[in-house]
């Protein structure tokens, strides 16, 4: 099953060199249209005078071959990296608006010479990245709003939601969550079969991303808008005062860029090809990884 | 593909395109015409000022109220920004308890004026215990007593083609028109808690607060408040004043609207 080269040679080299030239006979047959997974390689396949060739007897065949739904719909495609984009925004610029004042707060008021319950070490930048870093993050959290709406709405819409996140009966049995724990935590490569649904972790944290911190975000970044707060002042009231929501964001805000480190590692383990590749034209490559 | 699907396809692209431009022109018209639209929508972050100010615009059709706080919640701290104007006219006011000091309104009113601290002080007052946050994050409450600008801008009689109410402080050799100065638009301008403050928690307020008079506006954040107010001009545009984004605060990169 498993080859005994290393996964990133695997893909990088091997990988790389069997699509662009040796192209028929090892071809996978559940693949993405090539002209997408080609396009990091498309400036060595010009330089190579066989390559057109091969793109086009090799790999014009199998497109229209592809019986399987995609991996990933084209909506949760689409809003995936919307949605990664966004983040990155909101999260330099948070960082941008965080060094005005790296110290955070408890309770309606606070300030430098109040009582704070974090204080980072950092230096107070005043007057300079918070401008641009509020510009910023303003943009992207309209991106990052309108975008989710999008996906949640479609989730509801096309049950994505219970269909592939609810964790179903089978995920929550004991001997169940104890394997799929495990094998996380000795990072375990997972078979192909993983590739194809969420395992319990996964769903657990997709949906405390979804429907518990991008919400809590909102929440708080409301809760600090004295506007938003003279129209709903419940906001700030039920978390104890406008200098909380602020620290409250904070805190969700790094949960949130944990869960993109881990989300990231996690990719890499499981095979950074054909996850981003199913999370790009929706067709996992796995089987073309695991022959 | 034959030759005259493409073209259908492409006739159909170049129309769609035409069609969905057209209709942003129209909404950005309407909605400038509504007061949705900010002085600063230019550029790629425009964009992102334009949602904000026009949906928090369409959901204060009432004007909703700042909280307001008890006594004792009011902060023992309240740090400050920045100095007082350097002004040889504000030094000399100052020393002299602001007796002379006076506030001008004009543009489009009909009774262009000027008031001394001493008038401001007979109007109606209004006092209020409220938050306000700097953009850098950090926030205090006070308590704040002026008369309300409304009042003001009633006696002086706006013209109906107002939008907006631009404020300036003390001249500076190197700020012309004062070193932070801005603008409130109408809704601002008329709201109930829109203060022209003279006191400061039981006290005239202190200088580095914005002595003799400085501007509250509760529902935005600390930099709306402008301090050392010298005078008022009530106009139909932003345009022709510094770079016409409405105030300072966009020319040193910051929004003009401040209610977040």
């Amino acid at each position: 099953m498993r080859k005994t080269i290393p996964k990133f040679a695997s893909w990088r080299f091997a990988g790389r060199l069997r699509w662009v030239i040796g192209g028929s006979t090892s071809m996978p047959r559940r693949t993405a249209p090539p002209h997408v997974l080609l396009t990091p390689f498309r400036d060595s396949i010009s330089r190579m005078p066989r390559a057109e060739s091969a793109y086009v007897a090799g790999f014009a065949a199998p497109i229209s071959k592809i019986p399987d739904p995609p991996r990933h719909s084209a909506v949760v495609r689409i809003t995936h990296w919307i949605n990664a984009l966004s983040f990155i925004g909101l999260v330099v610029s948070g960082f941008a608006i965080l060094l005005a004042h790296p110290r955070f707060y408890w309770g309606e008021a606070g300030g430098v010479g109040t009582p704070y319950v974090l204080s980072l070490p950092l230096p107070f930048m005043r007057g300079g990245p918070s401008g641009w870093g509020r510009n910023l993050h303003f943009l992207s959290a309209w991106i990052c709003v309108l975008n989710g709406s999008l996906y949640t709405l479609s989730g509801v819409v096309t049950r994505h939601f219970p269909k592939h996140l609810l964790p179903a009966k089978a995920d929550l049995a004991w001997g169940s969550v104890t394997r799929v724990v495990s094998s996380h935590l000795r990072f375990e490569r997972l078979g192909v079969e993983t590739s194809l649904a969420y395992n319990l972790l996964q769903k657990v944290t997709y949906l405390a991303v979804v429907f518990v911190l991008l919400p809590l975000m909102i929440w708080t970044g409301f809760a600090m808008s004295p506007t938003l707060v003279s129209i709903f002042p419940g906001f700030v009231t039920v978390l104890g005062g406008q200098q909380s929501a602020r620290t409250i964001h904070f805190f969700a805000a790094d949960l949130l860029v944990l869960f993109l480190l881990v989300h990231i590692v996690m990719v890499y383990v499981a095979g950074f090809r054909s996850r981003t590749g199913a999370m790009i034209t929706g067709h996992s490559t796995a089987r073309g990884e695991h022959p | 593909m034959s030759p005259s699907v493409s073209r259908r396809k492409l006739i159909t692209a170049g129309l769609a395109t035409a069609a969905a431009g057209s209709g942003l022109a129209v909404a950005r018209r309407l909605a400038d015409r509504y007061g949705l639209i900010p002085p600063d929508d230019g550029g790629i972050y425009g964009v992102g000022q334009t949602l904000t100010y026009a949906s928090q615009r369409l959901l204060l059709r009432h004007q909703t109220l700042a909280r307001e706080f008890n006594p004792s919640e009011i902060s023992k701290v309240c740090p400050v920004n920045g100095g007082p104007p350097d002004s040889e006219a504000y030094r000399r006011l100052a020393s002299g308890d602001f007796l002379d000091w006076r506030l001008t309104i004009d543009g489009l009113v009909r009774r262009p004026s000027s008031f001394s601290l001493g008038e401001l002080k007979r109007f109606p007052s209004s006092t209020q215990i409220t938050h306000q946050a700097c953009e850098e994050g950090w926030s205090f409450i006070a308590e704040w007593t002026g008369v309300p600008l409304s009042y003001v801008l009633n006696l002086v009689g706006v013209s109906a083609r107002a939008k907006y109410v631009f404020f300036f402080p003390f001249a500076e050799k190197s700020f012309p028109l004062g070193k932070k100065w801005g603008s409130l638009d109408m809704p601002e301008a008329w709201h109930p808690q829109t203060l022209l403050a003279y006191g400061m928690n039981g006290q005239q307020i202190p200088t580095p607060h914005g002595a003799p008079v400085r501007l509250r506006v509760p529902r935005q954040l600390g930099f709306k408040s402008l301090k050392y107010l010298s005078r008022i001009m009530v106009t139909d545009t932003a345009k022709n004043i510094g770079k016409g984004w409405g105030s300072s605060s966009p020319e040193h990169g910051f929004s003009w609207y401040g209610g977040i």
